[in-house]
């Protein structure tokens, strides 16, 4: 159906730090809002006020639990478009409107030439496709093509909106196929790794793991008494200047 | 928009919102902008948007109201309101919720002349606020912060999600990056706790509990920073220790006023605040003939040491056990004290002594509601601040840091006004109706000692209620006690649904009539909001507020400040969009009542409007004092001093100009110690931040509460209530306790097992974000959540709908299970739910359909017939999470709907019904033609 270029110059995509997110969804709505007037526009919200309301969002963060006891801990996972190397998304597409561009690996929909087929979202082991009901066709996140190559913007705000609003830095955005770029580093410095690499999709967005904790619990808890500074009777005697 | 006060950059195209964003030079977000400012454009969409003045024409509750011209509105509501400035201006009740114009709005109090005024802050965080002023001089949030570059240790209590998000949220992620432990007290392990390195599950209300276990352990051990408590605390004062005496319990003073303390070299009594006697911390002396006197560090160390203090005793109402309180006592000494900090940064201490270095002890913390919203918040927020000083941990590198204009002196000077005398019919108030009282002298009460406020704030049921008690006005004005009140003026306070204990009370409250003269127990209710919410019908006269993009603000240094450690911080917020609809700005409008009400701060000598431009036309040209005014950037005629100057009338353009926002940066001298730091505390006056350049002496034992103590002792002219005696008695203590929650000794608690409290998601703003489409599909509605194994005792299964009953009500939901929950606490996210027909969502929202409201299950008033509030015996902070519930499974017939249910609310006139479809943006594609195939 459609071919992915032989390979491509840059493989632009995000790595999201598992450690330092805390789930506030900053970046699912400003991907909202950035995007809903971008390339894609509208994100449609259908029934927006009402019982059954299903809204167009090219992020979406999930929040589980792992774990039992004090190893424990609540997970917050965004979810979006990892720009993979070899999407099925891609190559089952029909009608040549899913396509992963040559320069830059960006994963993208051309809206005129999509049948709203939902063939790509079925190929997708991410759920990384969003159709809008309303347009009849299907919208995916960007990587916001009309901000990271937009020269009206400083060049420093060259960044997808998500990884710009983040308040906790957990998102980062560069090309991974340069071993030099700072998001390479990155993932080589935190051990990043492939979501779900057995499905053979090559995504080019690495998750961080957490770190490991600075909590020796156990162990900590059963030692002995805190080390005496004189105790409370050694207060006795002294004085102290002012 | 929110109490963060983030500054946000508004990019519009062809007159519509095309995109919000950080503003990266802001000195609160730096660029970052959270969830809920960046659904700010569905804020200005959403269609709950109020359109024109409204009058009710028909019963409170059901409407119908009719719309009315702004000039019929401000008439009414100045014949309503200059009728009771005339003759009794306490018969206005004008409370505020979640603004930030209190700086203005307590002023407007002030000049109607009603001390019946107040923000939020008394169900929010007074206890944080007042146990933070009257023990350091600061407190957490606004009023300081953790050094997040330095600290290595860092211990949070109780923190929503909501709070100070974007702030914490990146200091948090620096933390992580630098590997400083983070650990979080919580019951509940979401959120910020889900990225902690140890998350304590602690059952509720009894932090300070766990907080008096871990100085216990400090003290025994001492490994505590004595020279810091002997040169910066009130450690070393001498306190009178003789029962009878009547100034038991309060300082030794020589006879200028001065606190004693031990002279190590004499052995005799000494000018504490003397910069070159040796003091000591323990041991007794003879005072006055047979008047023994004993620093206080001693006494708080006997009270720590105290058996109910002890780590085994505590571990048993904490949850975390003996070893893990030890452990982490343990943990804080290492970080205070062997992983000290030396910052080679020159200073001046308070007695010009200049120093080479500041020393750090780089454990830093934080608090919040968690801890506040109990009836021990107030004494468990100044255990953590006491524990702060115990490791030396204040203003120091690595350590909690003020913010300007704090420190400021424990208490600030600022008395509250409304005392017989100072209330006077057709003037203004003499003084402020808010403030700190240091001596029941101070109380707002009248010759018999009963309450003179509505909310009965500053009486003996709530002596240093410093933000006023807002949750309990509609009640007491329903009851007439202390007196009956002719108008009930409110803003942005959503009283009759999430705002209130006892919401269903509420409302029959605000809907009773005097079955004598058919007319409403509250006559008249002026109700200001930018949206339909809950409170809408409940009022008589509905004065529609902009939204936050079509007016000025003003984030000023007199309410709750965006400074920074490193120095004070502004700003404004002006108008990007003009309304669409015949709605005005509520300051304006408070502006416009003032000048009909013929307010004299508002008039000129010849009775003219003094400020014709409105809000904006005030933050400029207001002084407080000469040369002060709500704005400290860019003042002087010619806009080129900052703090002090002459109004400039170009003020607020050199605000955009520069950001919307000033702030300046104060050289590294003044970074440190500025409780005791000469250069800092002569720019805090010149500032009129403080009105001395005296040392800020931090307050480990606080004699303000001796003086109410001595008092409930029979001692002075001020006396409590008999029925108050023992409690004042009980809780005025001068030193940190904790005792459980007030309901709880009342309540059966057998038959309550289980904690029950909430938090909001960060992602929402109060009940602000429900009208929100984007907002609304993050959180839709609210689950009830607990652990696992609470509710397979009970056979609960994930989704079952369960029923939650308390002494005073029950409500139903669906159950979510989870493991990061402590396991006898229930928790939800607040405000989610929602009457049917408010904030013109479609009948069938899920917001009311499943979303559930705990403010049923919680009475206003403890249980007994005294009408003593539900409440902070100290601060009459309100006590929200001393809640107390129990569980069970609903029937099969029973699941589906949440409960309980009310009627629909009907559509304020002016409004269209919410569309079925939003296709926001697609006018801004290039594309410019709809895209839009329907498929079978």
């Amino acid at each position: 159906m459609t071919a992915l270029p032989e390979e491509t110059t840059k493989a632009l995509g995000l790595v999201i730090d598992l450690d330092t997110c805390v789930g506030c969804h900053a970046c699912a709505v400003n991907c909202k809002e950035w995007n809903t007037g971008g390339h894609s526009a509208p994100l449609t919200d259908e029934d927006p006020y009402g019982g059954d309301t299903v809204g167009v969002w090219f992020n979406r963060i999930h929040a589980f639990e792992v774990g039992e006891g004090d190893m424990g801990r609540t997970v917050h996972f965004p979810r979006s478009c990892l720009h993979c190397e070899t999407p099925a998304c891609v190559t089952v597409c029909p009608t040549g409107a899913s396509y992963k561009r040559e320069a830059d690996g960006i994963v993208l929909v051309d809206e005129d030439l999509c049948i709203g087929c939902k063939l790509c979202s079925w190929a997708c082991p991410y759920g990384a496709r969003e159709y809008d009901h309303d347009a009849g066709v299907m919208k995916k996140c960007t990587l916001c093509i009309d901000r990271i190559y937009n020269e009206n913007l400083p060049e420093a705000e060259r960044v997808p909106a998500c990884v710009s609003t983040c308040p906790a830095g957990a998102r980062h955005f560069g090309d991974l196929s340069d071993p030099a770029s700072a998001v390479s580093e990155l993932v080589a410095a935190r051990g990043g790794f492939d979501l779900m690499p057995e499905l053979g999709m090559k995504p080019t967005n690495k998750y961080l793991p957490p770190r490991p904790r600075t909590n020796t619990r156990k162990e900590a808890d059963s030692a002995g008494p805190m080390e005496q500074a004189g105790g409370f009777l050694g207060l006795l005697d002294r004085v102290f200047s002012r | 928009m929110c109490a963060c006060r983030c500054g946000v950059r508004v990019h519009l195209r062809d007159g519509k919102i095309r995109y919000l964003e950080g503003n990266p030079d802001h000195p609160v977000n730096k660029g970052v902008l959270c969830a809920k400012g960046s659904a700010g454009i569905m804020q200005q969409n959403s269609p709950a948007k109020l359109r024109k003045p409204l009058k009710r024409i028909g019963p409170r509750g059901v409407g119908p109201f009719e719309e009315i011209e702004w000039d019929e509105a401000l008439g009414i509501a100045t014949k309503w309101l200059s009728d009771i400035r005339k003759t009794d201006p306490r018969k206005l009740a004008f409370f505020t919720g979640r603004d930030q114009s209190q700086a203005f709005t307590g002023w407007w109090a002030s000049q109607f002349g009603t001390p019946n005024y107040a923000a939020h802050g008394g169900f929010c965080s007074v206890n944080m606020a007042t146990a933070g002023l009257y023990t350091i001089g600061g407190s957490f949030w606004e009023f300081g912060e953790p050094d997040w570059e330095r600290t290595r240790y860092f211990l949070m209590f109780g923190v929503a999600e909501d709070h100070d998000s974007n702030p914490i949220k990146k200091g948090i992620a620096r933390l992580k990056e630098r590997g400083a432990k983070f650990v979080s007290v919580n019951p509940v392990r979401t959120g910020y706790s889900a990225v902690a390195d140890e998350w304590v599950p602690i059952r509720p209300g009894s932090d300070g509990l766990l907080v008096m276990a871990i100085a216990r352990e400090l003290i025994a051990a001492g490994r505590v920073d004595y020279d810091w408590l002997a040169r910066y605390t009130n450690a070393p004062w001498l306190v009178i220790d003789a029962p009878k005496h009547p100034d038991h319990g309060s300082f030794a003073r020589d006879a200028d006023g001065n606190p004693l303390a031990i002279d190590g070299r004499t052995g005799k009594p000494a000018n504490a605040l003397r910069s070159d006697i040796r003091v000591k911390l323990t041991g007794a002396v003879e005072i006055e003939d047979g008047v023994m006197a004993r620093p206080a560090y001693e006494l708080l160390a006997r009270r720590c040491m105290e058996t109910a203090y002890s780590a085994e005793v505590a571990a048993t109402r904490t949850g975390v056990s003996a070893d893990h309180i030890r452990r982490l006592a343990r943990e804080l000494a290492d970080a205070a004290f062997k992983e000290e900090i030396r910052i080679e940064q020159p200073w001046t201490d308070w007695a010009g002594r200049r120093h080479t270095h500041v020393v750090g002890r780089p454990v830093a913390m934080h608090a919040m509601r968690g801890i506040s919203a109990h009836s021990n918040g107030f004494h468990t927020c100044r255990a953590i601040h006491i524990l702060q000083m115990l490791l030396g941990a204040i203003d120091c590198p690595g350590a909690f840091r003020y913010k300007a204009p704090f420190p400021r002196p424990c208490p600030p000077a600022l008395k509250p006004a409304g005392k017989p005398g100072e209330v006077t019919p057709g003037a203004p108030l003499a003084g402020s109706p808010l403030g700190f009282p240091t001596w029941p002298g101070d109380l707002i009460v009248d010759e018999k000692g009963a309450p003179r406020r509505i909310d009965k704030a500053f009486s003996w049921e709530a002596p240093i209620a410093a933000h006023g008690m807002m949750h309990m006005v509609i009640a007491n004005a329903h009851a007439g006690d202390p007196y009956p009140i002719d108008t009930l003026f409110m803003f942005m306070a959503n009283m009759s649904w999430n705002s209130s204990m006892n919401t269903s009370r509420t409302i029959e409250m605000l809907t009773d009539r005097d079955p004598a003269t058919g007319e409403y127990r509250i006559p008249h209710i002026i109700y200001s909001d930018a949206y339909a919410s809950e409170m809408v019908p409940y009022a008589d006269l509905i004065l529609p507020d902009t939204t936050y993009l079509e007016r000025h603000d003003c984030i000023s240094l007199f309410d709750r400040p965006i400074s920074s450690a490193e120095g004070p911080a502004d700003a404004i917020r002006h108008p990007v969009l003009t309304p669409d609809r015949d709605v005005r700005p509520f300051q304006d409008v408070l502006i416009d009542l003032g000048v009909r009400l013929g307010f004299p701060g508002l008039l000129t000598g010849e009775g003219a409007a003094r400020y014709p431009g409105g809000y904006a036309d005030y933050i400029v040209n207001h002084e407080r004092r000469p040369g002060l005014g709500l704005l400290a950037g860019w003042r002087g005629e010619n806009g080129d001093s900052h703090g002090r100057g002459a109004p400039n009338p170009d003020q607020i353009e050199r605000y955009k100009e520069n950001g919307s926002f000033w702030s300046m940066e104060l050289p590294p001298s003044m970074h440190w110690n500025r409780h005791a730091n000469a250069e800092y505390l002569a720019w805090a006056k010149d500032m009129g931040f403080v009105d001395t350049t005296d040392q800020i002496v931090l307050q480990i034992y606080s004699e303000p509460l001796v003086r109410f103590r001595q008092a409930a002792r029979g001692h002075g002219a001020h006396q409590p209530p008999a029925a108050l005696r023992d409690r004042i008695d009980t809780y005025f203590d001068p030193l940190p306790m904790w005792y459980p929650p007030l309901s709880h000794g009342a309540a059966d608690t057998a038959d309550y097992p289980l904690h029950a409290i909430t938090q909001r998601p960060m992602a929402m703003y109060h009940s602000w974000g429900s009208q929100n489409a984007w907002l609304r599909q993050i959180h839709g509605s609210n689950a009830i959540y607990l652990h696992r194994d609470t509710a397979a005792r009970q056979g609960i299964a994930d989704g079952d709908w369960i029923w939650v009953e308390s002494a005073n009500g029950q409500i139903k939901g669906q159950a979510r299970l989870m493991d990061g929950v402590e396991r006898n606490t229930i928790w939800t996210w607040n405000a989610i739910a929602k009457r049917k027909g408010a904030w013109n969502l479609e009948k069938d929202a899920t917001e009311a359909t499943k979303g559930v409201l705990f403010n049923h299950l919680i009475p206003e008033f403890l249980p007994g017939r005294a009408r003593l509030s539900n409440s902070d015996p100290v601060t009459g902070q309100a006590a929200w999470f001393d809640l107390r519930v129990r569980i069970r499974k609903a029937l099969p017939e029973e699941a589906g709907e949440a409960a309980p249910q009310f009627a629909p609310l009907p559509r304020p006139p002016g409004l269209d019904p919410a569309p079925d479809v939003l296709r926001y943006g697609e006018e801004f594609h290039p594309r410019k033609k709809p895209l839009r195939r329907t498929l079978p």
